[in-house]
């Protein structure tokens, strides 16, 4: 079931184009990234989607409705977690839960829960500003869970943060994902994308340069078609993906000679150097 | 209601933590109370420090509170998260400033039974300082919200603050000051806080007020349509 759909959104600042006929179509229980290297439009996407902004042209459907259409009641149904949303800094962990639980009418015992399950239940009475960036990301989350949306706007969910906190971010996301949320998160991490996410779209300089499934995203710009071979020996090696390699990579199996073995289909970074030119920074 | 009580209760722990906010809150109260009590000068009339901090009080406490709570929360974009949870520009408005006057109109009890008012002197008093909190209020947040961070606010805040505050108290001193000072709701409302007893007031103080609380209402919808309350 389509939650999200784009029909050739444009926005423009003046006369800068920051977002060129976009299309998307985002379903419920999907995780969806929208991937580009700084100044590409990602956030402006997620504050139009949230209906933080106006598109200059297009349309956006919500729930089946045009976002700039949508009630309190169906707005209180988005999560958004975006990078430049700040935290109570003198209230607590739980105080500053305690807040958004009193405007959605949420239990207090949901908030000692949400905390436990983002693992701030140790910090439940620290002020927000003795948090390090990775518990205040995760209370941001927690701030975001608590009030179980139907979707979760992530705008660099683990930006800057070490993979330990990273890897934790994602599980939390994953089983998220499990639980029938629709996760629309930006992000210019390629591995990020390529673990979490259903589908992508590549963004560049306001416009989708590609659009699908991560791993066939990869395979379609797999234009070499070789097999990488590392032996134990340290030597690699690269054979043709053909059956005439067959009976000599066969050989070093028999052997017992290969330490590991690769395609050498490109990652999405390679995809997107391919498409535009340019690095992910 | 629900939301505006969420925002009073939160900015109640908030300011708790605040100092900046919460000495607003209890400097002028406090200072006048103890020199109220402490300084004891022949011909000097009875509660003439607790008018004098009155009217300081309502030139400044308000003003530094409400926009510098509401400065702080657009720089820090905590706005703009209760405003996407669905919390209106006006409850929070009204959370925020009911919280404000609910704590200086605290300062002016206090002050008011200190200064020797009861029965209906002190509510009259009373009813002075909270139509001056009032006003101060809605100035403090147009300030906030033409003010994109705090210091901003700081800036356009303390030279509202000082012709509020100091207007009306060198006032009594010089003739000059009182007479162009006159056009201050702050320094009406030191003169209406000096005839409490006898009731000696003019149409023209009442008239003076008024436009004040016009000119602020005018220049708190500019602040709010021109800006919004998180643009």
């Amino acid at each position: 079931m389509s939650l999200i759909l784009v029909e050739s959104v444009e926005k423009k600042y003046e006369d800068k184009v920051v977002l060129n006929k976009i299309n998307l179509e985002i379903n419920q229980g999907e995780i969806f990234g929208l991937l580009g290297p700084s100044g590409a439009g990602k956030t402006t996407m997620i504050r139009l989607l949230t209906g933080q902004i106006s598109a200059t042209a297009g349309k956006i459907t919500v729930f089946d409705k045009e976002v700039g259409k949508l009630n309190g009641t169906e707005k209180k149904q988005f999560g958004i977690m975006m990078d430049q949303f700040g935290l109570y800094e003198r209230l607590s962990c739980y105080d500053n839960l305690k807040l958004f639980a009193d405007i959605y009418g949420i239990k207090k015992e949901q908030i000692i829960q949400t905390l436990r399950a983002v693992g701030l239940e140790k910090a439940v009475k620290t002020p927000a500003m003795n948090l390090s960036k990775g518990m205040r990301h995760r209370l941001q989350l927690a701030r975001v869970f608590m009030t179980n949306p139907k979707i979760l706007f992530l705008d660099e969910p683990t930006s800057g943060l070490d993979p330990a906190t990273s890897e934790e971010i994602h599980r939390l996301l994953l089983h998220k994902k499990e639980m029938g949320y629709l996760i629309f998160l930006t992000t210019h991490n390629m591995g990020e994308a390529e673990k979490l996410c259903d589908h992508i779209a590549l963004l560049n300089e306001g416009k989708i340069v590609e659009y699908g499934q991560p791993q066939e995203i990869c395979r379609k710009y797999n234009h070499q078609k070789k097999i990488r071979i590392r032996l134990k020996n340290g030597e690699e090696l690269e054979y043709e993906n053909s059956r005439d390699s067959a009976a000599k990579i066969e050989q070093l199996f028999q052997e017992q000679s290969i330490e590991t073995i690769h395609s050498t289909e490109p990652n999405l970074e390679t995809v997107f150097m391919e498409r535009t030119g340019r690095r992910f920074e | 209601m629900n939301n505006m009580k969420a925002i009073f209760c939160k900015q109640a722990k908030d300011t708790m933590k605040n100092k900046a906010v919460l000495i607003q809150f209890l400097m002028f109260p406090v200072i006048s109370i103890i020199m109220n009590q402490t300084i004891k000068v022949d011909n000097l009339p009875e509660g003439y420090f607790i008018r004098m901090f009155a009217v300081m009080y309502i030139g400044m406490a308000p003003i530094i509170a409400m926009s510098s709570i509401i400065a702080e929360e657009r720089e820090k974009n905590t706005l703009r998260v209760l405003l996407m949870s669905n919390v209106k520009p006006g409850e929070y408005l009204l959370g925020t400033g009911t919280y404000v006057w609910i704590m200086c109109m605290l300062g002016a009890i206090c002050m008011g039974i200190v200064g020797g008012y009861r029965g209906t002197d002190l509510m009259n008093f009373l009813i002075l300082m909270a139509v001056g909190f009032i006003i101060s209020i809605l100035l403090g947040a147009s300030i906030g919200g033409f003010c994109k961070n705090q210091m901003v606010a700081n800036s356009m805040m303390v030279p509202a603050m000082l012709i509020l505050a100091f207007v009306p108290m060198m006032a009594t001193f010089n003739t000059t000051i009182e007479k162009y000072g006159q056009i201050l709701y702050s320094q009406q409302i030191q003169l209406f806080i000096s005839h409490i007893n006898d009731g000696k007031m003019e149409m023209k103080n009442y008239v003076i007020t008024g436009i004040n609380m016009v000119i602020v209402l005018i220049t708190f919808v500019v602040a709010y349509r021109k800006n919004g309350l998180d643009e």
